[in-house]
């Protein structure tokens, strides 16, 4: 009896040593420089850390920082109320100020609260709410009294402009699916520029003519949490069952291209579009026709010069591709990472559709465009400005879904 | 005596082999275990601030908690304790949100709210049980997802955000309806509220007529009702004193930690209030000191990940790891003493 006792507690030792194996972070290297050394920042991710999407695309932004500069970042991933009841932004704030961060980006929308208590308690530390507007003068939150709180984002309507095109160029069925985060007016727009792409694409490079079928289902946050978000897999799902044949994502994780990628194994002709970090489509590559990413890289590394050479100042800074060479690491903010499931023939108007945008040939924020609900958004030749793009109230005419919550 | 003595030895191994446990995991993943012990420690009793993120989380842990003494003490496994926490914090929303007067009115009635929202919802489960003929664990469960359900309802829906669906929670309280703090965090009502519950439950439970009925009921409820005793009021009793010390947990939550009303309000805190209780043996007593040492280090795991980027998922496991090991220590106890019983009998 005792052999059996001392055997079984053998067993769950194992077994707990395997969990821990199996656990074990990732160990991260840094290239020192002169610069940075010593020097602490804070990175405050919503989601796991390598999430193959929006968190992950940031954490790889801060170990180029580490790369760059030689500064040391100090990571908390899963900051949201569901899997750190017991955590706020405005501890883990205060807590990576007590270590000594001299600089924090705190990543997502969902931050709001938090990263401005936060930033109201500490003004003497800089800090990035990234996807936010508190900075933005002529935007509807501005907070002039936070003069240590700046925003970064990407002017991702570009990528996701491109990422409506390769949909149009593959899909067989004119039918595309949105897979949708919660409603915002960052989400609005994005989902309104896969759209727009998709929507030019059909009619110019596949000769169609406005019958294309775009419906968007939000999910209600920014990736699955059981049980208070509709499942991701179960919408995909529901996509290719009626009929559509290319899932695009607008959501922090992959679960898209992972139901395509099963679908696709099963002789199914479908496709999807991940979204965020560059190394989504390996997931599974041959039904992802590419991913518009965020390389946020660039942008924090201006960001964390100019506390470096105490030139820091809040600023609402929305940056766009670098159009020289959408891929450029060290310039470029937003990408477009072509998939293997996109045909060459596509591929080659989708070059042609990038060009487009790059030299400005292609504006598709240009009426005549109207809201969702008919009413008019832009008049016959009057294009968008960035106040219209980033506070869209609605979707745009031609969109199957939710506007707002009803 | 010797049963204190052998309860107290049997919490004693457990407590140690969760440490050796909780050392290999942290070995195998690379970190020095002393380390990652004075960081749990540092980062959740090392500072002031600490100290009140750490009591904060507390509060509605040991609220449900002692809830769940009551209930476990009338024989009921009041699963449902989870929904409970989640109807106080929308109770205590509501008044948040909608009533305007000043601080202590609005601050009396959220809480007042809280404990009228998870009150109802746990005569619920109990209605559902002593006239329903509907398990206990089963209606709780069931009510527990209906809570959820209206929560995301809620938030996502009329209590939204202008402009905006998201499950990330609605917009801040007006200031009025917060629970004062000293510093940033602390809220001393909340604490005070904490510290009276498990009072009161412990008196409750040994001190009078009322809690020596309910444990007949929960002993024997044939036997309480051939003697006279109302089984039902008495189960309906244990149901509505859980649910208002659990519906208060959550009006804290709301008012007192997160300022806003989120879908994961309860933070679990119910679910894991079970655990807290199996692992107190159900005793009032001993509520408090174990409550605090899983806040400890769920508040302290935090630092394994910002100081070691150790995977913050550690903390959970030295919980989880804990309450398996003391129950299996226990279960092995009881295993060895009939043993020895039978062997006696036969020898």
């Amino acid at each position: 009896m005792r052999v059996k006792g001392l055997l079984r507690l053998v067993f769950i030792f194992s077994a707990f040593a395997l969990v821990a194996t199996a656990c074990g972070d990732d160990s991260t290297t840094t290239t020192t420089s002169a610069s940075g050394e010593g020097f602490k920042f804070g990175m405050i991710l919503v989601g796991p850390q390598n999430d193959h999407g929006w968190s992950q695309a940031h954490y790889e932004a801060g170990q180029y920082l580490e790369q760059k500069t030689g500064a040391t970042m100090i990571v908390l991933d899963k900051v949201n109320t569901a899997d750190r009841p017991e955590t706020t932004v405005d501890q883990v704030i205060d807590d990576m100020v007590a270590q000594g961060a001299g600089l924090i980006f705190a990543t997502s929308d969902d931050m709001k609260d938090g990263v401005l208590l936060g930033a109201e308690r500490h003004p003497d530390v800089p800090m990035i709410w990234s996807s936010g507007d508190n900075a933005w003068a002529d935007g509807k939150d501005y907070r002039a009294d936070l003069a240590n709180l700046g925003n970064e984002m990407g002017r991702m309507e570009y990528g996701k402009m491109i990422a409506g095109c390769a949909a149009a160029l593959t899909s067989e069925t004119g039918k595309l699916g949105y897979l949708g985060p919660l409603i915002n007016d960052e989400t609005r727009r994005l989902a309104s520029s896969v759209f727009l792409g998709a929507d030019y694409c059909w009619q110019n490079y596949r000769g169609m003519g406005d019958d294309l079928s775009f419906s968007v289902n939000w999910i209600g946050f920014w990736f699955n949490i059981p049980g208070f978000t509709l499942d991701p897999t179960l919408v995909a799902n529901d996509f290719f069952d009626g009929g559509v044949d290319v899932v695009i994502s607008g959501i922090d994780t992959t679960e898209a291209l992972v139901v395509a990628g099963q679908r696709a194994a099963a002789d199914e002709s479908v496709w999807a579009i991940p979204y965020d970090f560059e190394g989504a489509c390996a997931e599974a590559p041959n039904a992802c026709l590419g991913v518009p990413y965020f390389n946020w890289g660039p942008a924090y590394l201006r960001v964390l010069n100019s506390v470096l050479t105490d030139s820091f100042s809040a600023d609402f800074n929305w940056w766009g591709p670098d159009w020289a060479d959408i891929n450029n690491a060290d310039t470029s903010g937003v990408g477009w990472e072509a998939g293997a499931g996109l045909s060459a023939d596509a591929a080659a108007s989708l070059d042609e559709f990038i060009a487009g945008l790059g030299d400005g040939s292609i504006n598709l924020y240009t009426g005549p465009l109207n809201y969702q609900d008919g009413t008019p958004f832009l008049a016959a030749g009057e294009e968008a400005t960035d106040l219209q793009i980033w506070y869209m109230p609605q979707l745009l005419e031609g969109m199957v879904g939710a506007s707002s919550a009803g | 005596m010797r049963a204190a003595w052998n309860r107290a030895g049997s919490k004693t191994i457990a407590v140690a082999l969760a440490v050796l446990v909780t050392a290999a995991l942290l070995l195998a993943s690379g970190a020095s275990p002393i380390e990652s012990f004075r960081l749990i420690w540092q980062g959740s009793v090392g500072s002031g601030p600490k100290a009140a993120d750490t009591l904060m989380a507390w509060v509605p842990l040991v609220l449900a908690a002692s809830g769940l003494v009551v209930t476990f003490a009338a024989g009921l496994w009041n699963i449902g304790v989870e929904g409970q926490v989640v109807m106080g914090a929308i109770a205590a929303s509501w008044v948040a949100r909608e009533f305007h007067a000043p601080s202590a009115a609005v601050i009396t009635v959220a809480l007042i709210a809280g404990i009228i929202g998870g009150l109802l919802w746990g005569l619920f489960a109990g209605v559902l049980r002593v006239y329903g003929k509907v398990n206990e664990i089963f209606g709780g469960l069931g009510l527990d997802f209906v809570a959820t359900g209206l929560v995301v309802y809620l938030v996502i829906g009329p209590w939204k955000r202008a402009g905006i669906a998201s499950t990330s929670g609605t917009d801040p309280f007006p200031k009025e309806a917060w629970l004062p703090t000293v510093g940033d965090k602390l809220a001393p009502i909340a604490i005070v509220l904490a510290v009276l519950a498990v009072i009161a439950v412990y008196f409750l439970m040994r001190g009078t007529f009322f809690g020596l009925r309910l444990k007949a009921v929960g002993a024997n409820p044939a036997s309480a009702y051939i003697i006279g005793l109302s089984t039902s009021r008495y189960l309906l009793s244990a149901m509505a004193i859980c649910g208002g010390l659990a519906g208060l947990g959550g009006a804290v939550q709301a008012i007192g930690f997160q300022h806003k009303l989120v879908p994961a309000i309860s933070g679990g805190y119910g679910f894991l209030a079970i655990l807290v209780v199996l692992l107190a043996g159900f005793r009032a007593s001993l509520i408090a000191p174990i409550a605090f040492f899983f806040v400890m280090i769920s508040v302290g795991g935090t630092q394994l990940s910002l100081r070691l980027g150790l995977n913050s998922s550690l903390g959970g496991v030295v919980q989880g790891t804990l309450v398996l090991l003391t129950v299996l220590v226990g279960g092995w106890q009881v295993r060895r003493a009939r043993q020895r019983v039978r062997l006696e009998a036969e020898g």
